[in-house]
């Protein structure tokens, strides 16, 4: 898919709360002795949730961009930890920002490819000339069951982009996208349940590895790429294996994916984890530099990018924290402080 | 009676098949087989499966399946005994055969293990124990077979590692079949290091869950040699059942359907354990190897590990077993197991094994296990033409 308009990241920003529990915590209170996929993931505040955390991405990506809030036209929040079931958490953050109210807004649900789903929309909008400035925000403060496999990498953060037409502001630009979407129900939650429910290994060969393979290969086919034409990869990161196998099945090498991966240290933060991996990757990319972004959303589905960083990185990337900050930034919680800071504690 | 010889197999690669059902999956191996015989049409349909109804929610397998493979209207039944459907399902059509009820005859095993996730299969394969005194008890069948391998290591003062390389052995052997579920090597210490399911049963000594499905052709022997160039008879079919409870057994070590079948299969054969090639053993956990050689006569009580520990179950050895892959490494689809067994003796014994060939190989014993030893199938093959 190319857009009839060239339409580029004018601004980026991301939000990682300052929380941590080891994973090795929440293995001794299940007494598992088995492997653990990653080493710690992040975990929101007491008054933390996607509100607070897409503000604060959002602000980060304002500062990038050098626009004015009232500028931007659309936002499109992609998160399955809505903060109401009914009430857009996208007119709290445009609100918040001072995006309202001569705006469009709404959230929107494709479990962990809704942040690149709020993204295309945003491509659209931009493209077709009907805002000026898009915001498109992944962010999710992942509930995870507890003594599940996924306890251990549900983590929480946000990451924003705002989208402008192609020009000199703009620090990349897209060259396409592809996506491959099926009804494979390999992940879901129903409306009344606090968890979600997954189907193990079923969640791998026929979910997550055939529909990025799908969707990268229809984007390489589209727009005559190849593997070796970019510098970076990053792939929606559940874990650690996924990414690099997907990645190995695809033909990048794992040089190209590891400046995008970030679930070890913060775990995976659902629809804001691919766009996370973006960001790391524009902290460092220089102008020239191609990028595949390759999302994956549960139930299922992949959205593939290609995007082309320009000479205004240089300048506008030092305006904000890098994903390097926040990463850094932490604070240790036990196993019980965790479960009181994610709700799971009645009082 | 009817002597019986087998003219043709099929069979489905065995792993995760996420977009087959159980029919599709039978009916693949079914229609294989029937390429294989050149026949078109048989008499008779035995389905060897044990959870169909639990995982699938789907029972009366016989008519679902005739129907499936474009036969409605044949005899047809599902066979259930546990992990040992296959072979008991192989007796069955066997029987028909040799009776001279029937001349051509289909039986086929199928598992779809895949459809639910781990905790429902485990409580699926536990309806193997007896349900009100055992599984009541929280006895889960791996507990069951991990109190055996250490009873087994105490009174024989035997080191796991001599039993724990059995697995390692088969994984080479599966690199080399085409239709295994795992074709990688894996290491003794990757065994013992890999996670304890069951103390002292570590996963790498567990038989997988699979999906898979394997089908063969039964045809009085006569026909047989009339009509095709290479024809393995089937020497020998036993059926033996034990005390279903492990620990109201007099010893646990012993698996007395394995001793009763081998017996009444060896007597049928008229052969002993020394005319045998080649064994294929049902190694559901890495201890009923060693146990399984030891009452199929293959070795005294007690010492089935050696002829591990020495590497004499090596293909090239004095007594290639499971030289496919066997349960861990060829897969084990349970209701299908049995049937795999004897399309791995069959391809050794027609001189189809391509790298695990065993050199002159005209015979082969099958031995097929349902709970811990409550129900034994042997079956002796042998290359007549």
């Amino acid at each position: 898919m190319r857009a009839i308009n060239s339409v580029g990241v004018i601004g980026y920003g991301v939000y990682i709360p300052m929380y941590r529990i080891k994973t090795i915590e929440i293995a001794k209170m299940w007494s598992n002795v088995g492997k653990l996929p990653i080493e710690e993931k992040s975990v929101i505040g007491l008054d933390e949730d996607s509100a607070t955390m897409s503000v604060e991405a959002a602000l980060n990506a304002l500062a990038r961009a050098g626009i004015r809030a009232d500028e931007i036209g659309a936002i499109r929040i992609g998160t399955e930890s809505k903060v109401y079931a009914v009430k857009p958490t996208a007119t709290i953050v445009a609100e918040a920002l001072g995006i309202t109210p001569k705006t469009l807004a709404c959230d929107m649900e494709f479990a962990c490819k809704a942040g690149t789903e709020a993204l295309e929309d945003c491509i659209a909008l931009v493209a077709s000339k009907m805002v000026k400035y898009a915001l498109a925000i992944g962010v999710d403060a992942a509930q995870g069951r507890p003594r599940d496999a996924l306890e251990y990498t549900a983590g929480c953060g946000a990451a924003a982009y705002i989208i402008g037409l192609k020009g000199k502001e703009a620090i990349a630009y897209f060259e396409g996208s592809a996506s491959y979407v099926t009804d494979t129900p390999d992940f879901w939650r129903r409306e009344c349940e606090k968890y979600p429910q997954h189907t193990a290994r079923f969640t791998g060969e026929p979910a997550y590895f055939k529909h990025i393979v799908n969707a990268v290969k229809l984007l390489m086919e589209e727009l005559g790429l190849k593997p070796s034409d970019f510098k970076y990869a990053v792939f929606h990161q559940p874990n650690i294996k996924f990414p690099l196998k997907v990645a190995k099945m695809l033909g990048f090498r794992k040089e190209q994916v590891l400046p995008g991966l970030l679930t070890g240290v913060i775990g995976n933060t659902y629809a804001a984890a691919s766009l996370i991996g973006l960001a790391a990757i524009l902290d460092v990319a220089k102008p020239g530099d191609r990028i595949l972004l390759a999302s994956f959303g549960s139930g299922a589905g992949s959205d593939a990018f290609s995007i082309v960083v320009q000479d205004a990185i240089e300048e506008k990337r030092g305006r904000a924290p890098l994903v390097k900050d926040y990463v850094e930034r932490k604070i240790y919680l036990n196993y019980a402080q965790y479960a009181y800071h994610r709700g799971k504690i009645i009082l | 009676m009817r002597r019986v010889a087998v003219i043709g197999v099929g069979y489905t690669k065995i792993g995760e098949h996420w977009d087959k059902s159980l029919r599709e999956l039978f009916a693949e191996a079914a229609l294989k087989a029937l390429d294989d015989a050149n026949v078109d049409k048989v008499e008779a349909l035995y389905v060897g499966n044990m959870m169909s109804g639990y995982l699938q929610e789907q029972e009366h397998l016989g008519s679902l399946l005739a129907t499936y493979i474009g036969m409605p209207g044949i005899a047809a039944c599902k066979i259930e005994a546990a992990c040992a459907s296959g072979g008991a399902a192989l007796h069955q059509a066997f029987l028909a055969v040799a009776s001279g009820y029937y001349d051509i005859v289909l039986v086929g095993g199928v598992e779809k293990m895949t459809d639910k996730l781990t905790p429902d299969v485990t409580l699926a394969l536990a309806m193997a124990e007896d349900r009100e005194y055992v599984v009541y008890v929280g006895a889960s069948f791996i507990g069951l077979n991990a109190l055996v391998y250490r009873l087994y290591m105490r009174k024989f003062n035997v080191k796991q590692e001599d039993i724990a390389k059995f697995p390692v052995i088969e994984h080479e052997n599966a690199i080399n079949t085409p239709y295994a579920q795992f074709r990688y090597k894996i290491t003794l210490d990757d065994v013992l290091k890999s996670p304890l399911v069951a103390d002292p049963i570590h996963l790498l000594e567990c038989a997988p869950l699979s999906d898979g499905a394997a089908a063969i052709i039964l045809a009085p022997l006569e026909y047989a040699l009339k009509h095709y160039d290479t024809v393995i008879e089937i020497s020998a079919s036993a059926l033996a059942t034990d005390i279903l409870s492990v620990h109201e057994r007099p010893d646990m070590l012993t698996m007395m359907a394995t001793v009763r079948a081998a017996e009444k299969a060896y007597k049928m054969a008229k052969m002993e354990p020394k005319d045998i090639d080649l064994v294929e053993v049902h190694d559901a956990f890495s201890i009923l190897a060693p146990i399984a050689l030891e009452d199929l006569g293959f070795a005294k009580k007690g010492e089935g590990w050696r002829l591990i520990a020495e590497e004499e179950v090596r293909k090239d050895g004095k007594l290639p077993v499971n030289t496919m892959g066997g349960l861990k490494a060829r897969g084990h689809p349970i209701g299908a197991t049995g049937i795999y067994q004897a399309v791995d003796a069959i391809l050794q014994l027609r001189q189809e094994a391509g790298v695990n060939q065993v050199t002159n190989a005209e015979t082969a014993l099958i031995h097929s296990m349902g709970g811990v030893g409550g129900t034994v199938a042997v079956h002796i093959l042998r290359r007549v033409k």
